[in-house]
């Protein structure tokens, strides 16, 4: 597996990182060295094998959907980074002019 | 004999004959960490406080004549991944420094309900991510028989802890050996139970398919007291499967049919499988011989041995890391700034709070797996990468079924080597995966796994092994676990003080 620099800055786009040249130089190494280990996979004939996301069979068991918790406006705002008020202070999410949303 | 020299076990039924108080207990273990805490650096955060009040409430239910757990009063450290209300929980990250989680995780709720009294936080590798408590943003964790060396991870501050008699018994998390190794490197033993066999509500996700909450201590009995009161279905975690919890007062009643805690009892009809090929790959001599002689004493006690091979061995390290780092990166992608965790203060619109805060708010390796992971699930590498690993997954769970079918339990060392230097791997992430190679198969596998001394290295240091047995058999490896630990002493033996080694 060849990393290119441009597969670095998508990764990083994808995990949404922002490396520095010193990162991205260091994570270019470490994912091919990784990469290159983890083709070692490819030596086992997997076809027709089932692919396992779980250890068992069994289903998931949901819940009622009751509401269990109390209402904990505080102890959930004393966590956020901004505040406004009884709010999550965040930036505005919606056009602002002159500056497109990316 | 010191409180600090007792088995948890043993300070419980002190406590409960009321010839110790719940406060002195706390009182002994949080003036040690006072004193002596700063040399191994075990803890994040340690709740004096908060454990004086919790000790004084479950004296008054002891004197009320509760029937508690036989932990009830008894001190414990819990791994900073694990949320307690009001209690700062950090996971050991930058991310997460101010985070004061609203709601108990449910193994903290039941340990409060079985009586237990919270000391502390321990330190861990950032998000559990790592095999060396070195990755942590509150700086490394000391091995407390050798200070230059690493106390293993990613539960190094639980097992440190223990090790420095900083706590009698801790909760730890393992996802792909996190608590087994710890174990090994300090001469502890360590349960990892089989997957959803306790509930993960309150756990902070690492890899979902794979964590699992587990106990750590000094013996076996210990560990498998503590299983009981975390252990159990609960409908806040999907995954969490509808068995009974583990029954200790069970297992203590089936042991003393047998001659429980004598050095008589045996292991008569016991098939124990050694996979030959474990001890063939870039295994340290020391580490091979002292397994394989504890493998003697197992026969010696009455378990017939025999070696087999187990297919797929090396496809499991890269297997292991393909999904881990996946799903790291799906389960991270949470931390953006918003409702809690680290902000920036650099960030000028929504989008540069996102890439600023978890640019500066996790560590190296943490990115490391977050790019990895989000690499793996990416279109065009999804099928040669992550669906691949999820079919060896299948491979490997299918050879362990296969085992099971002619052995009661399996044979495996722990870690290829002694704990190492401090520094002595970080720098190298392959090489410190590729050292994961005998504990990821169990979590792949979903495997139940207890993990306990059996020796040590000509340079004093702790070795471990494992015995691994099929989902739901925890009371058979229990079972065996103690009967070797009723027979042998290295489990009893601690660190000399200021690290030296044995």
């Amino acid at each position: 597996m060849k990393i290119t620099d441009d597969l670095i800055d998508y990764i990083g786009e994808l995990s949404r990182l922002k490396l520095s040249d010193e990162e991205k130089a260091g994570a270019k190494k470490d994912l091919t060295d990784i990469l290159n280990y983890m083709d070692k996979l490819n030596e086992l004939d997997t076809t027709g094998a089932k692919e396992m996301t779980h250890p068992f069979d069994e289903a998931n068991r949901f819940r009622n959907e009751d509401s269990i918790n109390d209402d904990q406006r505080e102890a959930m705002l004393q966590n956020a980074p901004g505040v406004k008020g009884d709010y999550f202070k965040v930036f505005k999410t919606v056009e602002q002019e002159g500056k497109e949303w990316k | 004999m010191e409180i600090r020299d007792m088995t948890a076990l043993e300070i419980g039924d002190k406590i409960k004959k009321r010839e110790l108080s719940c406060r002195e207990a706390a009182g002994d273990y949080l003036d040690a960490i006072r004193n002596e805490g700063q040399t191994v650096n075990a803890y994040i955060t340690v709740m004096e406080e908060e454990a004086y009040r919790q000790a004084e409430a479950v004296q008054r239910r002891i004197d009320q004549g509760e029937d508690l757990s036989p932990l009830a009063g008894v001190p414990i450290a819990v791994k900073d991944n694990i949320c307690t209300k009001g209690t700062k929980t950090t996971a050991a990250s930058k991310m997460l420094n101010n985070f004061i989680p609203p709601y108990d995780a449910t193994v903290i709720e039941r340990l409060y309900q079985g009586g237990a009294v919270i000391i502390g936080k321990t330190n861990l590798d950032e998000y559990a991510m790592g095999g060396s408590t070195e990755t942590s943003y509150y700086g490394i964790t000391r091995n407390p028989w050798d200070l230059d060396k690493v106390p293993g991870g990613s539960s190094g501050g639980s097992a440190a802890a223990i090790a420095a008699k900083l706590a009698p018994y801790a909760l730890g998390s393992d996802t792909g050996g996190s608590i087994r190794q710890p174990c090994a490197f300090c001469n502890l033993t360590g349960i990892k139970p089989t997957y959803g066999s306790v509930s993960r509500y309150g756990l902070m996700a690492y890899a979902s398919s794979l964590d699992q909450i587990g106990t750590m201590g000094r013996d076996v009995k210990d560990c498998a007291a503590a299983l009981a009161v975390i252990s159990g279905h609960d409908s806040k975690d999907s995954t969490s499967v509808m068995k009974n919890a583990f029954d200790f007062p069970k297992f203590v009643s089936s042991c003393a049919k047998d001659g429980a805690g004598s050095s008589d009892r045996k292991l008569a009809g016991l098939k124990i499988g050694v996979p030959k090929n474990y001890f063939d790959i870039g295994i340290s001599d020391e580490v091979k011989s002292t397994v394989l002689e504890a493998g003697k004493t197992f026969e010696m006690l009455g378990a017939t041995l025999e070696e087999f091979e187990i297919p797929a061995v090396e496809y499991a390290v890269p297997a292991y890391y393909i999904i881990a780092c996946a799903e790291a990166s799906s389960n991270l992608s949470r931390y953006d700034g918003i409702k809690y965790g680290y902000r920036s203060e650099q960030a000028k619109d929504l989008m540069e709070i996102f890439y600023q805060s978890r640019s500066e708010g996790f560590g190296k390796e943490v990115k490391r797996r977050i790019m990895l992971g989000s690499f793996v699930l990416s279109s065009g590498y999804f099928d040669a990468y992550y669906k691949k690993a999820l079919q060896v997954r299948g491979l490997i769970k299918r050879s362990f079924d296969e085992t099971f079918t002619k052995y009661d339990m399996i044979l495996s060392p722990v870690s290829p080597t002694t704990a190492y230097r401090i520094g002595g791997q970080i720098e190298d992430p392959l090489a410190m995966y590729l050292a994961d190679i005998y504990t990821v198969s169990v979590n792949l596998s979903g495997l139940p796994a207890v993990a306990l001394p059996c020796g040590f290295g000509s340079d004093g240091m702790p070795v471990g092994m494992q015995l691994i047995g099929k989902a739901f058999s925890e009371e058979v490896l229990i079972s065996a676990a103690d009967v070797y630990q009723n027979n042998t002493d290295y489990h009893k033996q601690s660190p000399v003080k200021g690290g030296q080694g044995k």
